[in-house]
């Protein structure tokens, strides 16, 4: 068992509902018990839906489990399709449902509807949201895509692809389809089919008509990607495009898989040039931790570092599944990625890495309000406020933009951080405050938090065991006073390089002295 | 429940009310929360408890949807989402609990009383909580008491998390001594709502009323033959049976909502511990009077308006009776999760004629029924509001109802304000 207060990816069947809400006329029969629609607020509350999802749930109480769960499934399934018409049916089972081992399958294939079913084999006790959300999108393309036909594809005038990936509860999904679709119009190529996001039962068979495909979230879309290279021989994309650079880089991807001549796309993005105006001069090696989904954190991590002159200090995801391609980043960027599915774990490094920045979820948002740091949001997990009215793709040359507006957002402004540093005095503007407008509020001193983290943790994990360094003694009175002439925002490290100082050569005490050797020690 | 059932009410009131209405009883998918929802509010009424769901991923991620914004305030609950060799063997789930909760306990020394919360995978693997409850008891006593209660969706709809919590309580509470008879109010209530039924049942002379649940668990209220139990929420059911067989007695009251409504609730308390009929009226007159005169707005916009209430937490008979004697509404049909008769018999005999009250839940159904009445307003829970509201129709949504509070004199005008709230909105939009 594992002690949860916060889970980054909800179970499987949640994924499988994000593809069946994206579509259009598949309606997906959950065996459930009651209270699992819970659920449908994920999608008519947060995402702020107008319709309820296609989601009919047998909610069987205790009452039913001495009679005939299956009968009850089978009914319910049938009623649904009689109600709803759908063009094709997802069956399957949440995790109590799994329990009971009913076999929705089977009991499918016995109502002999009038439509194509897909059953989904989704462990609940192994897998999570993300995982469910790709299996199932492969199950939809394995049942519905077709044979392969022989003979050749029809004449057109121009190139087309397929977009992958996109579901709904998708962070940004929904404007990212927008700006990739926009780049690969003014690139010459047509879009055929958007999937699951906005597709019917019949538009997933007319996926084959492509010739080739764009995976945008290789989470979700990667494995239908795979199946529809073996089936129908069509060529994936692998570059995200997210960021300038990869942006640019994707559309040379997609130039080359639709046979286009090589041209240099520069596309209209603003953030260059904000990036080398002089007023984003005091941005250069910034801080910054990344944690997210494995697509966005590589992303942001590499956008942050080329595009921003930020220095990644932390990198990490909770998708075990796509730990690799992390892993691999980190490498590039000098660290060990950090794996995990435990919010202590992320709070205990990002308290050891004393960022300026942290880029995240909705939980890394949380910790670093409470570690006193500025925070934007990247990946799923995400709450209301991130799915917003207007047009904020993270995607293309607009995702850009979006992403240097958001990111810079909660940073202290360069003069204010200035005068900072100068004045300590000031007693409207301390660095306690939060940035000025960012409206008033206080933050939480990043110190005390880094050591309050360190200390045992208000729930157990194996990150909050370590024990906690009772480091505070090594200072002396001054020097402690002199570190708090240090901006906030580098003053976690100072302390940790001085530390770390002093003990490499044996140090019993840390003096005003002792700082200063060890800032001129750092600075070589 | 099956069959017709009769709904006389114990004592005839003045006017005929809803003393037979019919009731439509479905069977179909529930559009509901489970019990494990009220840990989202009785974490915090209790101060010392921690509540440990031992659950799978689901039932973290319904904690996490329905506790929003609160997840990230070190909250008093968590869940031990099993895996897969949880599901093995039980003897491993048994030990990894044990390790599971020593290592909560070290980290949280400030917890006092420790529920383990039975979930759906919990049950239907027949994992035993209250043994594990006993043994885990006699391991950490006397600093820590643990107690198990089911949450499930199985076995409890929304509220009903609440009943079995306090249930699970009731073994746990002192015998009383007692030679007069005491009072025992019994649901969770805002604190502020709390405090103003102290005032006034100390104005009418009832010095000593116990609430359950305490603020502190070790301030459990003492219970015996004495005990006259006084209903805060109509979704007691359990935690009523249990306190009956520890020898308390019931008061049977309308529930404390609207003017009307809390005054009819005290005076049941009042006539039960033979308060003179003067020192009530002075106890009470002018904080219902308040009340009355706060509720007079709210009737411009609601009388006359069509009411119908999707089944959530089993507050919905008493509500419509507050809205429709007090504000003139009209209730269309009245959907709840389950009829207590007994608890509600005061409240049916307050329903207006020739209403229509519906137990349990065939959502699709129901939709249609509402799409056809065309109601002025629909009570619902999240999972349906937006999708109405796109539909044209105007809704209030329920689960507002249990973290707000509504109860007594003085929240009438807010628990009006939360049904005026959408008509307002509606005529201030121009979009």
């Amino acid at each position: 068992m594992q002690l949860t207060v916060w889970t980054y990816e909800g179970p499987p069947h949640v994924g499988a509902m994000r593809v069946a809400t994206a579509m259009t006329d598949v309606h997906y029969v959950l065996h459930a018990p009651q209270g699992d629609t819970y659920a449908d607020l994920l999608f008519t509350m947060i995402e702020r839906r107008d319709k309820r999802p296609p989601v009919t749930y047998t909610t069987f109480q205790a009452r039913d489990l001495g009679s005939d769960t299956a009968e009850l499934f089978k009914s319910t399934l049938i009623r649904a399709y009689e109600r709803f018409q759908p063009a094709a049916m997802l069956v399957g089972a949440s995790c109590t449902g799994e329990l009971i081992q009913d076999d929705p399958a089977g009991l499918a294939k016995a109502a002999a509807l009038d439509c194509p079913v897909v059953p989904l084999e989704l462990p609940s006790y192994q897998r999570k949201e993300n995982w469910g959300a790709g299996e199932t999108f492969y199950q939809i393309v394995r049942h519905l895509s077709g044979e392969p036909e022989a003979g050749e594809k029809p004449a057109r005038a121009r190139p087309s692809c397929n977009i992958l990936g996109a579901t709904a509860l998708g962070f940004r999904h929904r404007d990212d389809v927008t700006e990739i679709s926009r780049l690969l119009a003014e690139t010459g190529i047509d879009v055929n089919v958007v999937a699951p996001l906005g597709a019917s039962a019949a538009d997933i068979a007319r996926l084959k008509d492509a010739d080739f495909n764009v995976v945008l979230y290789p989470e979700i879309g990667e494995q239908a990607a795979r199946l529809l290279k073996k089936t129908f021989g069509q060529p994936f994309t692998t570059i995200v495009p997210i960021g300038v650079n990869a942006t640019r880089e994707f559309l040379a991807e997609v130039r080359g898989l639709a046979g286009l001549p090589a041209n240099e796309a520069n596309g209209a993005t603003r953030l260059p040039w904000f990036s080398r105006s002089v007023d984003s001069n005091y941005l250069t090696g910034k801080r910054v931790f990344v944690f997210g989904d494995a697509t966005h954190a590589v992303a942001a991590a590499r956008v942050a570092s080329e595009e921003f002159g930020f220095e990644v200090v932390g990198l990490g995801t909770y998708s075990r599944e796509h730990a690799r391609s992390v892993r691999e980043a980190a490498k590039s960027h000098g660290l060990e990625a950090l794996i995990t599915d435990d919010y202590l774990d992320v709070e205990a490094a990002i308290a050891e890495a004393g960022p300026e920045l942290v880029l995240g979820t909705q939980m890394e948002r949380h910790i670093a309000k409470r570690l006193g740091i500025g925070c934007a949001v990247i990946s799923a997990p995400v709450h209301v406020q991130d799915y917003p009215a207007r047009y904020s793709p993270q995607m293309g040359f607009e995702g850009a933009n979006v992403l240097w507006d958001t990111w810079v957002h909660p940073l202290v402004m360069g003069l204010e951080e200035h005068l900072l540093g100068m004045f300590r005095e000031d007693f409207e503007f301390t660095d306690d405050a939060l940035p000025s407008h960012l409206g008033p509020g206080a933050r939480v001193s990043a110190e005390s938090e880094a050591i309050r983290v360190a200390a045992p943790a208000p729930m157990p994990t194996e990150a909050a065991a370590r024990s906690p360094e009772t480091r505070t003694s090594l200072w002396a009175g001054d020097a402690e006073a002199e570190l708090k002439k240090i901006p906030f925002f580098v003053r976690a490290k100072a302390r940790r390089n001085t530390e770390k100082f002093a003990e490499d050569r044996g140090l019993t005490e840390i003096t005003v002295e002792t700082l200063y050797d060890a800032k001129a020690h750092f600075a070589r | 429940m099956s069959g017709t059932v009769s709904l006389l009410p114990e004592r005839a009131t003045a006017k005929a009310g809803c003393t037979e209405p019919a009731v439509i009883r479905e069977r179909g998918q529930h559009e509901v929360f489970c019990g494990l929802t009220g840990i989202v509010w009785m974490h915090r009424k209790i101060q010392d408890a921690f509540f440990l769901v031992v659950g799978s991923r689901t039932c973290a991620h319904l904690m996490q949807s329905a506790a929003g914004v609160m997840i990230f305030a070190e909250p008093r609950f968590g869940t031990a989402v099993m895996e897969e060799r949880d599901l093995a063997g039980m003897a491993d789930a048994n030990e990894e609990l044990d390790k599971v909760v020593s290592r909560l306990l070290e980290r949280r020394p400030d917890i006092k009383l420790l529920f383990l919360v039975g979930s759906c995978p919990s049950e239907v693997i027949k994992l035993d909580l209250s043994r594990a409850a006993s043994r885990l008891s006699a391991q950490y006593s006397p600093d820590v008491r643990v107690l198990n209660y089911t949450g499930s969706g199985i076995e409890t709809t929304f509220t009903e998390g609440e009943d079995r919590c306090l249930a699970s309580l009731v073994p746990e509470l002192p015998q009383s001594r007692s030679k007069a008879p005491e009072l025992l109010v019994v649901g969770a209530l805002a604190d502020v709502v709390e405090d103003q039924f102290a005032r006034l049942f100390g104005a009418m002379g009832l010095g000593k009323v116990a609430f359950l649940p305490p603020r502190r668990s070790r301030d459990l209220p003492a219970v015996g033959p004495n005990t006259k139990m006084l209903l805060a929420q109509p979704f007691l059911a359990e935690t009523a049976r249990m306190l009956g067989e520890r020898g308390a007695t019931h008061i049977p009251a309308p529930f404390p909502l609207g003017a009307e409504g809390t005054t009819a609730w005290l005076k049941a308390a009042a006539d039960a511990f033979g308060v003179d009929p003067m020192t009530f009226r002075s106890a009470t007159a002018s904080a219902e009077a308040r009340a009355r005169r706060a509720l007079e707005p709210f009737r411009e916009t609601l009388a006359g308006r069509r009411i119908f209430f999707m089944p959530d937490s089993q507050l919905e008979i008493p509500l419509a009776r507050m809205l429709s004697r007090e504000l003139g509404m009209e209730p269309v049909e009245i959907g709840t999760p389950f009829i207590h008769k007994a608890h509600l018999s005061e409240e049916l005999a307050l329903l207006p004629e020739g209403v229509t009250l519906s137990e349990g839940q065939d959502v699709d159904r129901q939709l249609d029924r509402v799409r056809a009445a065309s109601p002025d307003l629909t009570v619902c829970g999240l999972g349906l509001a937006n999708p109405l509201e796109a539909e044209g129709l105007t809704t209030k949504w329920s689960i507002e109802l249990l973290f707000t509070p509504i109860q007594g004199y003085d929240q009438a005008s807010d628990l009006a304000g939360l049904f005026a709230r959408p008509f307002d909105r509606r005529t201030r939009l121009r979009v």
